[in-house]
């Protein structure tokens, strides 16, 4: 009964929130973000997953996207972009602004 | 230590500000101090409950909670800014009718003062909780000590109150027959600012079109991380790159308010002049 619960709730889980392959992901690691660097098509929205793999919180920020959402530790947040105009637009972690990206836009 | 002073102190900042033009707005107004203390304490015990709480409200409503929490708290703080607005522009041109020795200082100190407190509370809940989940993190991470993080977070929340502390005491200096005038015009902004803080919150959770993500750029001129930008940002809602919608929601507010402001019946029960 117990094990049916859990797979009935981990599969509502699941359908609730559809991650397809080929969301992009950036991972914080070592006040670093992995990719450094990731690219994303012109004029499409794109649904980017944050994780946090530091065992501090981060807040995932970009003026010129107007982004700003805390992301804790060991937590993954979604974050939508775009759709964008080609061009280098840059984001930080606002709890410790040296760490630095870009979203490039092809 | 110092890169966690100006981390809290710019959280600080915001709130900080907020504050020094409520308490400037609400001088002469009896027991004044104790709403805006009530209204701070309410706050920080808000923000370490959704500190507590940020991954639940992170992930609420398919992710995107913490989008609708932060826009939430914004436009309930700028409903708030706006009947104050409404509630001294309606008794202020009823006072002037009646008797020009009457001034507005009189007149303000008649004040209810639960929007305010209420936006006080607002803003430190929504600063103080990102303070907490900073410090939070750095606490269970170990990355410094006990002692050198407190220093830093006291260090921030000395700052950040002190420019709260000379933008009041800026306002003081402006003499009580204008003073309410001046005011009346900061909380406009404010309002205005923070309706288009929630709006680019609203735009990130996908709720609304971004109408241009860039309109213009003065990133040259004032950076948003500047302490300049950051001043600007909290008192006027200056951004450097403002999105259409953003800008959208600037101008309706001041719209919305300045009209109700104006329009609004007078409350004049005699009037016989």
């Amino acid at each position: 009964m117990f094990c049916k619960t859990l797979s009935a709730t981990l599969l509502l889980v699941g359908v609730a929130a559809p991650a397809f392959a080929d969301d992009p992901v950036l991972a914080i690691k070592d006040h670093q973000f992995v990719p450094p660097e990731l690219e994303i098509p012109a004029g499409t929205k794109v649904k980017l997953i944050v994780r946090n793999n530091d065992p501090t919180t981060s807040e995932f920020e970009s003026t010129e996207l107007h982004r700003e959402k805390v992301v804790q530790s060991g937590h993954e947040i979604v974050v939508f972009i775009g759709p964008l105009d080609p061009g280098r637009y840059e984001f930080f972690d606002d709890f410790h602004p040296e760490t630095r990206g870009h979203i490039v836009v092809k | 230590m110092l890169a966690t002073a100006i981390i809290v102190f710019r959280e600080v900042l915001e709130a900080a500000l907020v504050v020094g033009i409520v308490l400037a707005a609400s001088r002469g107004v009896p027991r004044r101090s104790a709403w805006v203390a009530g209204g701070g304490g309410a706050g920080v015990l808000g923000a370490l409950l959704v500190a507590g709480f940020a991954g639940e409200i992170a992930e609420a409503v398919d992710g995107i909670g913490q989008e609708l929490f932060n826009a939430a708290i914004l436009f309930a703080a700028v409903v708030m800014l706006g009947w104050h607005n409404v509630w001294m522009s309606r008794h202020g041109r009823d006072m002037a009718v009646q008797a020009t020795k009457i001034g507005k200082d009189v007149l303000a100190g008649t004040q209810p003062l639960y929007a305010l407190a209420f936006v006080v509370g607002l803003a430190v809940l929504r600063e103080g909780s990102e303070i907490v989940l900073f410090l939070y993190g750095i606490a269970v991470a170990g990355g410094y000590t006990a002692a050198s993080m407190l220093a830093g977070g006291a260090l921030g929340v000395v700052g950040g109150v002190a420019a709260g502390a000379a933008i009041y005491f800026g306002l003081l200096i402006i003499p009580l027959n204008r003073l309410f005038t001046v005011t009346s015009w900061l909380i406009l902004m404010l309002a205005a600012g923070m309706a288009s803080q929630g709006a680019a919150f609203l735009m990130q959770a996908d709720l609304v079109p971004s109408l241009g993500n860039t309109v213009w750029d003065t990133s040259h001129l004032v950076g948003e991380s500047s302490i300049a930008g950051q001043v600007l940002h909290a008192l006027i809602g200056y951004t450097a790159r403002p999105a259409g919608i953003q800008l959208v929601f600037y101008a309706a507010t001041l719209v919305v308010i300045g009209a109700l402001m104006r329009l609004l019946p007078h409350r004049r029960p005699n009037a016989s002049i």
